[in-house]
């Protein structure tokens, strides 16, 4: 007989999502897999593929360009994650309160988010302008510099603008969510830390956190895999630039299979960098679980 | 003591106004820059205010003409929406059943669900070009089809886990209850969990839509011309090339987020209670 | 109704089968003569506008019916991006491409493009500048027609030369810097010079505009030589001049339409870039600084050269996998052809040399023409090696770093050059 009919009914819901999962991106999936192991180059006519085993990875952990962006792309992960979350639960906080046009915030919230990342980039991009840009001249006249800075043209600051404008647009998501999440606790448990004689602090961490632990890590999962292969972002405001200080792993790759045309060693370059994702993400789940029930 | 209550009143509403101007002033700046004259803007010290609103460039996007600025950017705008609510359509179609599956009946079947997510974890860079290629195949190349099947993808990992945590929140004993009175599956989904799992649906919407409405290097590589051509390729080729002109980007700018902004203030009240009716669960 | 007798009938049958015969005849014929559709990918506001171009193309078909066009512009960064993703798609991808002429090394080892050396006669050889030719040209193989012809010229503006009482733009780079000097020093204009810096393929045409003058080579016996010579006097010229105050350092950050911008709005008195600002600059509609503006050659080095260009054309080709060769063919004789070129002169400059001495095509822009005979006969190409866009990313990264003052210029050409060595 073989399948109960609740484990029929269970697989047959999840068909669909499987098939369209499976047909789409999993062609494409193996292929890139496939080949990560050759030395296929991307040609109009066929020109032969040879199987190069491990070769293709082996250069990519010794790579010392690779190893930057891959350094660069942790740090753009871990400080706009970090970011997002900690403005984002302030800002939930804050939200939850009680103040008059409070609706009206509430809704304002969603204005950065709805904001396309194109449209985002180029905004940005013409505030940061060196020479004229709106930043600069607010700056100035608040008497903060003293003269017109080049944002996205110095190494160290470019990929920090980059972040802020990445963090300005995403946070707006996570304060969303947290702020949902806010509103299911019940009154009362606040009501019964008071009287326990629990202060502000005390209040969050035994109260509210735990709430919101939960729904925060949704978000955090989903942004640190959208971060970690940040591009679109990239690719719209300084192209890698300046001298390479905003170069992502998935810009990295871009340049390995369009520019330079290697297929092959751009496949193990994708491949590795799904991998670490897959990794933190890992790490991260059994950090969350371990938590839970130790809470 | 009025003077304690004050100050954590101060606070807040200080706390507020730091909100909504680090907001709403980039936004600002932007719709002032779409209504001013590349002069105006390039003059240094900054003149914060147009001496003369211009509003001629929303003329010039919203004007049907043959090859015009207009011309494009309706069409990219009608592709957009095309694009974003087919594959959301789709996506909810489908993540509906399957979020169903992963909430209410778990076991072994997990792990495909880390496995779908893991899908999502793939730069789009690697995927694209042997996407491209089988589109090709299929000559499905510049068509709002493709864009709608590759879309899909991106939302669906995403939409799935969503619903499944909202679908947590229901209380399985009101399901259990209609089951008691004969309710078949569908039937318990459609008049049970969903009105419950309402506002749920609509954030995963939200987000589903916004998703693909964002999107651009797929567009930008698998479309050619205006049939299929969506917003924001549309908007990087107002911004590309020699003589580009600031003000008609920002108008584009502002004109492509105005859909965006009303679906969401549209889907917005819901959102809050939505999210909240049972809240988001890992 | 009387009927018709028997064999009046027969033959209105008769007739009718023979129009039908006709008629399909006549349709069959004509889906066999049916239109050829051609696909062609061109740049975004390039030299020549879209609606140009689209009036050039309405030209061809009305000359050639039976043959449509389909258009598609992009932005430059695109159009590699976009060549590269359609030499997988085959017969449904484009049948001509714009390329840069940076690419065909590439795009030739890789097989995106025809061989068209056959189709070229010797006699159009001899018509069009050997520079332009370079555009197309790898290991003597013609890949495409030289289509947009474009260099940098030293762009200037006339009133602030007069004010710091300087008679003549310069002739050789020593003599830029000594005006740049003046020109700042008389408080005139901070930064005098403004370059396109970023890390992009336009700092490369920038410094090879430099290599040109000082007669440097890129590779001596097939082995890179950056960090010698002529190209390291143009890095050290680039980083002196910053040194110096006298370029401005957001140049660092700045494209093609930066540069013209800072020019255009009087924050510069001096500027390299291409052909189309000649006309922007001038138009009062986009610049503060309209009808001031002149252009020369860019300088050469005392000793060495008399000018320098770098080679920024580009060519139209006709992609492996096209199946309308032939067409294609047609479309891209037709659109290079001289009548066509001097028709839209304003925009960018034929590729025939006679076009030159044609005062049709000097009209109102008589410095242009006089700069770019010049120009345009120098063209220097930059390396023409299949892996031309790792080289130039090594070069920009390694500059960039240079001219942010993260490496002294020896350092930053050395691992230039060890990396270019590893390229094969």
């Amino acid at each position: 007989m073989g399948l109960s009919s609740r484990e029929r009914q269970a697989w047959a819901l999840l068909l669909p999502l499987l098939v369209i999962i499976a047909t789409v991106t999993g062609y494409p999936l193996i292929n890139t897999f496939r080949l990560s192991f050759t030395d296929a180059s991307l040609t109009g006519r066929n020109v032969a593929q040879h199987w190069v085993g491990f070769e293709n990875y082996a250069y990519v952990f010794t790579d010392p360009d690779f190893g930057d962006a891959f350094r660069r792309t942790l740090y753009f992960t871990f400080v706009s994650v970090g970011a997002e979350i900690l403005l984002g639960v302030l800002v939930a906080l804050l939200l939850n309160r009680e103040f008059r046009g409070r609706t009206a915030v509430r809704a304002l919230l969603v204005l950065p988010w709805a904001l396309p990342t194109i449209v985002n980039a180029m905004m940005w991009r013409l505030i940061y302008n060196p020479e004229f840009g709106s930043l600069n001249a607010l700056l100035l006249q608040l008497g903060l510099i003293d003269s017109y800075q080049s944002w996205l043209g110095t190494p160290g600051t470019a990929m920090n603008m980059v972040i802020l404008a990445d963090v300005w647009k995403n946070y707006p998501l996570v304060a969303i969510i947290v702020l949902a999440a806010l509103q299911t606790i019940p009154r009362e448990l606040y009501e019964a830390a008071s009287i326990d004689g629990a202060g502000p602090w005390l209040k969050f961490w035994k109260v509210t956190f735990p709430a919101i632990l939960g729904p925060l890590s949704v978000a955090l999962v989903l942004r640190m895999i959208e971060a970690f292969k940040v591009f679109d972002i990239i690719y719209l405001m300084t192209r890698g630039g300046p001298a390479d200080s905003t170069k992502s792993v998935s810009f990295f790759v871009y340049q390995e299979s369009f520019a330079y045309l290697r297929a092959g060693s751009g496949a193990s370059y994708a491949v590795t960098v799904t991998l670490t994702s897959a990794v933190m993400i890992a790490a991260y789940i059994m950090l969350l679980r371990r938590q839970s029930s130790t809470a | 003591m009025k003077w304690r209550r004050l100050i954590p009143q101060v606070l807040t509403y200080t706390a507020v106004i730091v909100l909504v101007i680090s907001t709403v002033a980039p936004l600002l700046w932007l719709f002032i820059m779409s209504i001013s004259s590349t002069p105006e803007l390039t003059a240094v010290p900054l003149h914060w205010i147009p001496h003369q609103a211009d509003f001629s460039r929303y003329g010039r996007l919203l004007t049907f003409a043959a090859h015009s600025a207009g011309e494009e950017f309706i069409l990219a705008m009608r592709n957009s929406l095309a694009a974003s609510f087919s594959a959301t359509a789709v996506a909810l179609l489908v993540g509906i059943p399957a979020a169903y599956s992963f909430s209410r009946m778990p076991g072994k079947r997990m792990k495909l669900l880390y496995a779908v997510l893991g899908t999502y974890m793939m730069p789009p860079v690697a995927l694209i070009l042997p996407l491209y290629m089988v589109f090709g195949a299929l000559g499905l190349l510049n068509t709002v089809a493709a864009l709608t099947i590759v879309y899909c993808t991106i939302l669906l990992p995403f939409v799935t886990w969503l619903l499944k945590s909202n679908f947590d929140a229901v209380p399985i004993e009101i399901e259990e209850a209609a089951r008691i009175d004969g309710v078949g599956l569908f039937g318990v989904l459609r008049h049970v969990t969903l009105p419950i799992a309402k506002a749920g649906l609509g954030t995963a919407a939200l987000f589903a839509v916004l998703l693909a409405w964002d999107e651009f290097f797929y567009a930008l590589l698998y479309t050619n011309d205006l049939r299929a051509k969506t917003l924001p390729v549309a908007i990087a080729d107002f911004a590309a090339g020699r003589a580009t002109d600031y003000g008609i980007i920002s108008a584009a700018g502002i004109l492509t987020a105005v859909p965006a902004l009303v679906i969401a203030f549209f889907l917005q009240k819901t959102l809050i209670a939505g999210l909240s009716a049972g809240g988001v669960k890992g | 109704m009387k009927r018709l007798p028997a064999w009046r009938r027969g033959l209105g049958h008769a007739a009718l089968g023979l129009a039908a015969l006709i008629g399909a005849g006549t349709l069959a014929a004509g889906t066999a003569a049916a239109d050829t559709t051609l696909n062609a990918l061109f740049m975004k506001q390039a030299a020549y506008s879209e609606d140009d171009v689209r009036s050039m193309t309405k030209d061809f078909e009305a000359a050639n019916p039976g043959i449509k066009v389909n258009l598609e512009f992009v932005p430059y960064e695109a159009l590699h991006d976009k060549i590269v993703a359609a030499a997988g798609a085959g017969a449904q991808g484009y049948d001509v491409v714009l390329f840069d002429t940076i690419w065909p090394a590439e795009f030739a080892k890789n097989g995106f493009l025809q061989d068209v050396t056959g189709r070229i006669s010797a006699d159009d050889t001899a018509k069009v500048f050997d520079g332009a030719w370079s555009t197309v040209t790898y290991e003597d193989k013609r890949y495409g027609m030289p289509w947009i012809l474009d260099t940098k010229y030293l762009f200037y503006n006339k009133d602030m030369l007069k004010k710091a009482g300087i008679a003549a733009p310069p002739k050789t780079w020593a003599e830029l810097t000594e005006q740049a000097k003046i020109i700042k020093d008389k408080g005139i204009v901070k930064f005098p010079i403004v370059w396109s810096w970023a890390q992009a393929e336009a700092i490369i045409c920038d410094y090879g505009t430099l290599v040109d003058a000082y007669k440097g080579e890129f590779y001596q016996d097939g082995k890179p030589i950056f960090d010698k010579g002529g190209s390291m006097d143009a890095v050290n010229y680039m980083e002196q001049s910053l040194k110096d105050g006298l370029s401005n350092p957001n140049s660092r950050e700045y494209l093609e339409e930066d540069v013209r911008k800072i020019f255009s709005n009087g924050d510069a008195a001096f500027a390299l870039n291409w052909t189309y600002m000649y006309n922007l600059a001038n138009d009062p509609k986009e610049s503060k600084v309209a009808g001031q503006v002149d252009l020369v050659p860019a300088p050469g080095v005392a000793g060495k050269t008399e000018a320098s260009a770098i080679n920024g054309s580009m060519g139209l080709g006709i992609t492996a996998n096209s199946t309308h060769a032939d067409d294609a063919w047609k479309y891209i004789a037709f659109i290079t052809s001289q009548p066509v070129q001097n028709k839209y002169a304003k925009l960018s400059l034929p590729i025939w040399k006679s076009s030159y001495d044609d005062p049709a095509v000097a009209k109102g822009q008589e410095s242009l023409i006089a700069a770019a005979k010049v120009s345009i006969g120098l063209m220097f190409p930059r390396p023409t090696t299949p892996s031309y866009t790792e080289l130039s990313n090594i070069l920009q990264k390694n500059l960039q770093q240079i001219l942010l003052g993260q490496v002294t210029p020896e350092q930053g050409m050395q691992t230039a050059n060890t990396a270019a060595e590893r390229l094969h």
